[in-house]
């Protein structure tokens, strides 16, 4: 190959995308002319195979040691042309990309304007490309094991997909038991499954299985580390009870004496102070609310302890910090929902029998406070209901994206209420969405029922009586707008169908996986439409609500997909890290430690034996701010040298 | 039945004046429920809208004219369409390109405006009559505080008390104060609600130059219409100046210790908040404030009250047109003051005065409740 740069040059017309503005064999010829260029070609796509095979023919036969491809943007296609010069047997960063598409052709309608652009950017990539020196990607050990975080449906499917397939799992989870907001449901749309039959089953999977360790009551502490070598530090809160000791027997719960709000049920029911949150509760070991429990607060009573026959309660029990290493993480951390009050019209805490989505599924629950059977706050069975739609979604006021699946639950809990009542349900809506599978064919079948669906956004929800009828009711107040009326419908129950929002921790997780959100606040996926599990930080993959609201069939299948992302890593044994770091010179390098902060990546940390910086390549994104902020100049960016960019600015000004 | 067209030609003229917002409404219908019109009569805001969006208003209509202006379904719009904005449009539509007739009361009560500077047709130079024997200077330049009424405190002899009380107030507190007298016009900023642009334009360059002419640094005013206009439209025209409430003012004298209440006010209190100042513009505490300074006043809070409170039908220029008895939002708040068995129902801009007292008269409550402006309740107590 010799050591004399050879450079052949490629102009690709993109179809017409290029070649409708730019005049191709120009700036072909132009190429022609410059130092070091051995031959320039045009060809329509140099992107498809009889393009690439161009490429690597003239490479071979007249012995080309660096390419220009003068053609759309670097992100669409670079790689695709490194693999081409890797086929070809010569190192893959001996490519330069002119990008005379999103740069040149489609930004101008001017033939003669964008040629010479052309020219210049060819001429550039050409300079440039004489300096590339050969890099190579170095990859490292893949650890095999994966942190899901969020014990739902989301975490419960990627962690079993990814144990079945025979790599260990660390579950972690917020709540004394896994199953999420799932769990809470009482049947699920369209199916009408009960949602404890279809999930119960994959959790006890999750608490048996022998490649998952579950980490309940637990947290993300800390973070380090890159893909496929991740630190991650959890704290185990203390359940203060021995989980080897403990049979779940359930003595403990039964004789307790005191009595706080469920957080399960959504306050509407009542737990004890040493509780399992739910009968299904896998792990099924309770814990103690240091909160309401008497010993904690005043040193009295040890009960439990007396009643149990495994001597399991231990008062002493300290949180415990684990430090676990993993290749990858899954965050499934699931939603919150929008708090009503605020939207003081709607009356939610003020006035009676007005309640959200969550409070109602414990409702109708025959798991829930009143063993399913709906009823208001005094006892009684519901003459009537109204379902409103869209409250703190679809508005600018409060959350502008819409939640997804509130029409469908809107629809399903008008069926629960048919079919356990002979109540008038009445939905408010402003655009029925049901999108899915079998999503419109329950719409028909709900409106079958004899549900009553007005179309318009509820203005007021008031207890002050207009007329006779309204009295000791709850009076709904909207126009509906196909008919174009002011309507006012006395009920006995309100179900606010309130928003998802991201949970409340959610800006500490993305700060601790170092992952962005988007600005409804969940989680940003790296591209919406191509790839919506993984992140713009490898290794670290978003599923189900975190990453947005949606329903449990496209959770089941975004958990999937990211399983199967991980367990392609996994399979692969290494990871690739791209060539293109920093390097601090250390005979330059004075220690000041400037570049330290300055790293958006926290890739640079300081060797205190040798009183100078160092880069870790693996966490390194090649960004350059560490070159341009270095006082010294000691730290190079391998493939933006500083004669790189200098030759760059050269031929493009030549 | 004969099918509609859209008129795109229409359409872009109302969404050139009202905002390219109006392309956001999504026809849920919170407008047409928050409207206080629905509690006398129908009055489908949302269908307005859009017969907008496809440019098929019907200008005759006399629900052109209808909008008070109160703000309450703005602030509701969950897609932030600026319904005021779009309202506006279509009067202007009508004014400017004379597609219907301008109610008779309205057009007559803006040529006055644009005659004399005052929608009663009064002369200009007895604009500054109210104050003639409390000795009130005009303003000159460096003066401290211009104390700017509004046309009807300064015109209309049932609501001149105001503007006397105000004057006798910082004369007391010792204010350096000084009234625009006949160089004032009217603000406008009803007139432009109302769609006649050409007019608010001419009546804002009046103001302005007079304003900056003298010198003017701060205005206090009485009306919270004046205060909308002079403090979020006549700086886009040129005219930027510090402006403040009448309630805003007196308690910043009362915190200050300038002025002092030293006789005792007892009265049952209901405050009536103003669209211009609560909705509008935020201010719902000051005047509250002021009314708790006052020694014995007992304060009380109407059903809707605050960002709720219901408008008492004045702004949007209505004040100017007339309401049909059975349809006027006034009667509902005197219905709801009685109910709290105030004695007084206090209010802080003289359109809710002028509509409010033409209620308590026009049901023969008079003996039950007074109509006060919270200055006069503050007069009360020097």
């Amino acid at each position: 190959m010799g050591s004399e740069p050879r450079i052949g040059v490629y102009i690709c017309h993109c179809g017409s995308n290029i070649a409708g503005t730019v005049d191709t064999e120009a700036v072909t010829e132009f190429a022609r002319g410059l130092e070091a260029v051995v031959l320039a070609r045009n060809y329509v796509f140099m992107c498809s195979e009889p393009g690439q095979e161009i490429i690597q023919i003239d490479i071979k036969e007249l012995c080309l040691n660096r390419i220009v491809v003068a053609a759309c943007s670097p992100t669409m296609h670079e790689a695709t042309f490194r693999r081409v010069l890797e086929k070809a047997g010569i190192n893959p960063y001996l490519i330069e990309i002119a990008n005379i598409r999103e740069h040149c052709s489609w930004v101008t309608e001017d033939r003669e304007l964008a040629t010479e652009k052309a020219k210049a950017l060819v001429g550039a990539a050409v300079s440039r490309v004489y300096y590339h020196r050969p890099l190579e990607t170095r990859r490292l050990p893949f650890t095999p094991a994966t942190l899901v975080v969020g014990g739902g449906i989301a975490g419960i499917q990627a962690a079993l997909e990814i144990a079945d397939a025979g790599s260990p799992v660390y579950l972690v989870e917020r709540e004394p038991s896994i199953g999420g907001h799932m769990i809470q449901l009482d049947k699920t749309f369209p199916t009408l499954d009960c949602s404890s039959c279809i999930l119960t089953p994959k959790m006890t999977r999750v608490g048996s299985h022998p490649n998952i360790e579950l980490l309940s009551l637990s947290r993300v502490e800390e973070v380090s580390g890159y893909i496929g070598n991740f630190r991650v530090k959890i704290r185990k809160k203390a359940r203060y009870i021995d989980a080897e000791k403990c049979n779940g027997c359930g003595l403990c719960q039964e004789k307790c004496p005191i009595k706080t709000a469920s957080e399960f049920d959504m306050g509407l029911g009542k737990r004890k102070a040493i509780y399992t949150p739910f009968a299904q509760a896998v792990p099924n070991i309770p814990v103690i609310d240091t909160e309401h429990c008497t010993y904690f607060l005043k040193g009295k009573c040890r009960l439990c302890e007396q009643v149990c026959e495994r001597g399991a309660i231990d008062f002493e029990q300290q949180d415990e910090v684990v430090e676990l290493e993993v290749g990858s993480a899954i965050l499934a951390s699931g939603f919150g929902i929008f708090d009503p009050t605020p939207i003081a019209r709607y009356g939610y805490g003020r006035l009676n029998n007005v309640i959200t989505s969550l409070e109602f599924e414990r409702l109708v629950s025959s798991s829930g406070p009143t063993g399913g059977e709906i009823t208001l706050k005094d006892g009684t069975t519901p003459r009537s209901v109204a379902i409103v739609h869209c409250v703190g979604s679809r508005d600018k006021n409060y959350h502008e994206y819409c939640s997804r699946v509130c029409c469908m639950y809107a629809l399903k809990y008008a069926h629960l209420i048919k079919e356990k009542t002979a109540a008038e349900v009445y939905n408010y809506y402003i655009d029925m969405r049901c999108f899915g599978k079998g999503y419109e064919e329950f719409y028909e079948r709900l409106s079958g029922e004899g549900v009553t669906f007005i179309r318009g956004k509820v203005g007021e929800i008031t207890d002050q009586a207009g007329s006779n009828e309204e009295k000791g009711k709850l009076v709904v107040v909207a126009e509906d707008t196909l008919l174009g009326v002011l309507t006012r419908v006395p009920v006995d129950m309100v179900i606010l169908c309130v928003a998802l929002e991201p949970p409340p921790d959610v800006a500490a997780m993305a700060r601790l996986f170092n992952i962005s959100r988007s600005a409804d606040g969940f989680f940003l996926e790296r591209h919406p439409k191509l790839d919506p599990v993984a992140t713009t930080t490898d290794g670290v993959f978003v599923v189900g609500c975190a990453q947005g609201p949606k329903d449990i069939p496209d959770t089941v299948a975004q958990a999937s997909a990211a399983a199967a992302r991980v367990l392609a890593l996994i399979s692969q044994g290494e990871v690739e890290i791209e060539a293109a770091t920093a390097v601090v010179d250390e005979r330059i390098c004075s220690g000041c430690r400037y570049c330290i902060p300055i790293c958006p990546y926290t890739a640079i940390s300081f060797d205190e034996e040798k009183m100078v910086c160092q880069v870790n390549e693996a966490l390194c994104k090649g960004c350059g701010a560490c070159v341009g902020g270095c006082p010294s100049d000691a730290i190079s960016l391998s493939h933006f040298t500083n004669e790189q960019i200098a030759a760059q600015m050269e031929g493009m000004l030549a | 039945m004969t099918p509609v067209t859209p008129l795109k030609e229409v359409a872009d003229i109302i969404s050139e004046e009202g905002g390219e917002a109006l392309r956001l409404c999504y026809q849920c219908g919170t407008c047409t429920a928050a409207c206080p019109w629905n509690r006398v009569r129908d009055f489908v805001v949302r269908r307005i809208m859009h017969q907008g969006q496809l440019g098929i208003t019907d200008f005759e209509d006399e629900e052109v004219w209808l909008c008070a202006t109160c703000n309450n379904c703005v602030k509701r719009c969950p897609r932030g369409v600026e319904i005021i904005d779009v309202m506006r449009a279509l009067r202007r539509v009508v004014t400017e390109l004379g597609v219907a007739k301008v109610p008779d009361s309205l057009r007559l009560s803006i040529k006055n405006i644009s005659g004399l500077g005052n929608p009663l047709g009064e002369p200009e130079e007895r604009r500054a009559d109210w104050a003639r024997d409390l000795d009130v200077k005009l303003y000159t330049e460096g003066t401290e505080l211009l104390y700017f009424p509004c046309c009807i405190p300064e015109y209309d002899p049932s609501v001149q008390k105001v503007a006397r009380a105000m004057a006798t107030i910082l004369k007391r507190a010792g204010v350096d104060f000084g009234i625009l007298g006949n160089r004032a016009s009217c603000c406008g900023e009803s007139v432009r609600k109302a769609g006649d642009e050409g007019v608010f334009q001419h009546l804002a360059q009046n103001n302005i130059s007079s304003l900056t002419e003298l010198g003017v640094k701060r205005i206090m005013v009485s009306s919270p219409h004046c205060y909308h206009t002079f403090k979020n439209e006549y700086p886009a025209l040129g005219g930027s100046f510090s402006v403040v409430h009448a309630t805003q003012y007196l308690l910043e004298i009362i915190k200050q210790g300038r002025l002092k209440l030293g006789k005792e006010v007892n009265l049952k209190v209901a405050y009536h908040d103003p669209c211009y100042l609560g909705r509008h513009n935020g201010i719902y505490e000051e005047p509250r404030e002021v009314l708790r300074s006052i020694p014995g006043l007992e304060l009380m809070e109407l059903a809707d009250h605050g960002e709720d409170s219901l408008c008492c039908g004045g702004g949007g220029g209505r004040i100017w047109m007339e309401t049909k008895s059975g349809e006027r939002f006034s009667d509902i708040r005197i219905e709801q003051a009685l109910k709290l068995e105030a004695d007084v129902l206090a209010v802080a801009c003289p359109y809710c005065m002028l509509n409010l007292n033409d209620s308590v008269l026009t049901l023969d409550k008079g003996d039950a409740i007074k109509v006060r402006d919270i200055t006069e309740l503050v007069a009360e107590a020097l």
